[in-house]
């Protein structure tokens, strides 16, 4: 009796902890507030997005956090409210053409206001403006910027190998990665999920095909492009890093490919600058038991891509209010560091400070602000639909023995959707 | 008749009237929907306009669409017929036991009770080959020995029927034993007094005696496998490549991932119509088995 009498009460003080919350934060009853549906859940992330709130609450406004783990989930929660007609007042969306469609058909709200005010045209990223821009107006804040194809390896396993140097061509990579299975290593660690197989792809084609061949096939999508003997090359190069993975590869997750890397059990990971957390919370820092590479060739294309909010369209000025408040916070330099700082990300802006970052942000950060080796990624320039029957053509290649003839035709189909 | 009499009669009806809107509704209003939009041009969102058969053609010229669909029906013979012979050899060992019955009853169904997402998690990593199963074989000195289908595309399939079989077996016991509660000891004993060995009179009385119950359990495994999901999302991701892809999965990627719901609400009409086909013949079966019963 007792026990039902305690939850009870507990049920009730969770029931009420929401409007205590409100109430102490003490702000004037038409303050903005913005109710913000994003997926940054893991421990990193959150501290991340801490920041971001503590910003807009400083601006004036009450920050609502709905945080909901996995993106996909976050984007189809944040899709059903707005067609149910009960948007947030922001989501975060993946800088990419994801919210095009919605854009389109007229269900998001515009922030050419504040990207005229603050000049976006001029401190953003020529791919990330494209990604936010659709039909002439800005439909997204970007927050920060993610490059899906960095090359990590574990300095004990590269000397453990006899590796000397840093790769700086395919061939020297391959060389690598057979010295790396001579020492016994798993020479890549690779999660054998079609995201990762994609992701890898993505690296191959950008580094051995190079920006030309890289814009032909993803974003013009051009026949003759994919059925060309360069392309052909890459697929082959491609398919023979997957004879450098472990038995163990299909199915593992992204971070456990990491943790082989962060142990010296295997030398080498392709994967987004997220998995710098990794190391981070293993105590490994770069240049000393880890060397992150943004490229094999030193004038490879650099992969942009990232998050941003959006803002479903709404006739209330108040939530309008709060929107155009938010899309300014979220983009100003100081917000935009510290959000880098703890999500590991490169901050969107050209005219940010970045010396308080670590050195592979650092060098990332450059490679943004240099502008001539920026691409955009994968999602910038493919359909979700189209992006995702690539990446089954890329999964059935990596994981089976199709002829690579065949596998051009499955990708020139994937892509013609 | 009287108003009262009246009212006796149209009481019940009202009674299940919400039922009735709800079922109506939900199940056959959503289904409805669902094959409007199939013929739309629909991406993100539903929108109006007609594309024909469009979204159908592109379903069967996609090869994982097709894969989706061998896998599924190759699983669900081998998973259907695992967990049934699976779960009645319990039912018959666990009926056969004088003592603790229903501690094992209990064991054996626990796995029913627990999510696959957590489960499957469990089986992932017993067949992972670099810290599973097949490792722990070596250590224990067998150097040679390997047991790495969960990587190997061509008999990932198989995992996944092993440990779907595994969870659903104890269902298929639990049922098959309220069956053979209700099975005479008597007629066991007559035929032992007859000479008829044990297992003849198992299969040859028993067995069809609980036929009844043994249809019940066949639907249940035959609607698991259709909608077969969490599994795959658990253990393998439909991988390795697109090996152990099934329809459901592909419904779910393009519904919200790849966000091609008129391609997804095609996928789901050609489930559901594939889901009537397997289950008409054993809702047949069994509605005449009834008014067999009903007649004599």
């Amino acid at each position: 009796m007792r026990a039902r009498a305690a939850s009870f009460l507990l049920a009730a003080i969770l029931c009420l902890a929401p409007f205590a919350t409100r109430a102490s934060e003490g702000r004037p009853a038409d303050a903005p507030r913005a109710e913000v549906i994003h997926w940054w859940t893991s421990g990193g992330e959150a501290a991340a997005v801490r920041t971001l709130a503590d910003a807009y609450r400083a601006a004036g406004g009450i920050w609502v956090d709905s945080a909901i783990a996995g993106s996909e989930q976050a984007r189809s929660v944040a899709f059903n409210r707005m067609v149910g007609g009960n948007p947030p007042t922001a989501a975060q969306f993946n800088a990419s053409r994801q919210f095009h469609d919605m854009a389109e058909q007229g269900m998001l709200a515009d922030v050419d206001e504040v990207a005229q005010r603050e000049g976006w045209e001029r401190v953003f990223p020529a791919p990330v403006l494209e990604a936010i821009r659709v039909g002439g107006h800005f439909y997204g804040a970007p927050v920060g910027i993610h490059t899906p194809t960095w090359i990590w390896y574990s300095k004990a396993a590269f000397r453990k190998a006899g590796i000397e140097r840093e790769p700086r061509s395919f061939d020297e990579l391959f060389a690598a990665l057979d010295r790396l299975r001579a020492a016994g290593l798993i020479p890549l660690a690779h999660g054998g999920q079609s995201w990762q197989d994609n992701l890898v792809f993505s690296a191959v084609l950008a580094n051995v095909g190079g920006r030309d061949l890289y814009l032909r096939v993803l974003r013009d999508r051009e026949a003759a492009a994919i059925a060309s003997p360069q392309f052909r090359k890459v697929l082959l190069d491609y398919k023979r890093l997957q004879s450098y993975v472990d038995a163990g590869s299909p199915g593992r997750n992204w971070n456990d490919a990491t943790a082989l890397v962060i142990s010296g059990r295997a030398g080498i990971q392709i994967m987004g600058d997220w998995a710098k957390g990794e190391f981070t919370l293993a105590h490994q820092e770069a240049g000393r038991e880890y060397g992150c590479m943004p490229g094999i060739a030193p004038d490879a294309p650099y992969l942009i891509q990232g998050d941003v909010f959006v803002f479903p369209r709404t006739r209330d000025p108040g939530v309008q209010r709060a929107q155009r408040l938010l899309a300014s916070v979220v983009t100003s330099p100081r917000t935009q560091l510290e959000f880098a700082l703890r999500k590991g990300s490169v901050p969107v802006r050209s005219d940010v400070e970045v010396s308080r970052l670590d050195p592979c942000a650092r060098e990332g950060a450059r490679l943004v602000r240099e502008g001539s080796r920026q691409i955009p990624s994968v999602e910038m320039l493919l359909t979700p639909d189209q992006n995702g029957a690539l990446s089954d053509a890329l999964t059935t290649y990596w994981n089976g023995a199709r002829p690579v003839e065949k596998v051009q035709r499955d990708i020139a189909a994937a892509l013609a959707e | 008749m009287t108003a009262r009499a009246a009212w006796r009669r149209f009481a019940p009806h009202l009674a299940l009237a919400p039922m009735l809107g709800v079922a109506l509704v939900a199940y056959l209003g959503s289904t409805l929907w669902t094959l409007a939009v199939s013929f739309t041009p629909s991406r993100s969102f539903p929108v109006a306009g007609f594309a024909g058969l469009a979204a159908y053609e592109r379903l069967f010229s996609n090869a994982r669409w097709l894969l989706s669909l061998e896998n599924l029906a190759l699983y669900g013979l081998l998973f259907v017929a695992a967990a049934l012979v699976l779960g009645v050899a319990l039912a018959l060992a666990v009926d056969r036991v004088a003592r603790g019955a229903s501690a094992l009853r209990t064991i054996f169904l626990y796995p029913y009770a627990m999510s696959f997402i957590a489960t499957g998690l469990v089986w992932q990593w017993l067949l992972n080959p670099g810290i599973g199963i097949q490792e722990a074989v070596r250590q224990w000195g067998v150097a040679g020995f390997v047991f790495d289908w969960i990587v190997d595309p061509d008999r990932v399939v198989y995992t996944l029927v092993l440990a779907t079989a595994w969870q659903a077996a104890g269902l298929v016991m639990v049922i098959a034993l309220a069956g053979l509660r209700n099975v005479d000891p008597e007629i066991r004993k007559a035929a032992r007094l007859d000479g008829i060995p044990a297992w003849r009179t198992t299969v040859s009385i028993v067995l069809p005696m609980i036929g009844p119950a043994l249809a019940t359990a066949l639907l249940l495994l035959l609607a698991s496998t259709v909608k077969l999901y969490d599994a795959v999302v658990a253990m393998t991701q439909g991988g390795p490549g697109t090996a152990s892809e099934v329809p459901a999965k592909f419904i779910m990627d393009h519904l919200f991932g790849r966000a091609n719901i008129a391609l997804a609400s095609a996928g789901s009409i050609v489930l559901l119509l594939t889901v009537a086909a397997l289950l008409a013949p054993v809702m047949i079966a069994r509605a005449h088995g009834r008014s067999r019963l009903g007649g004599r």
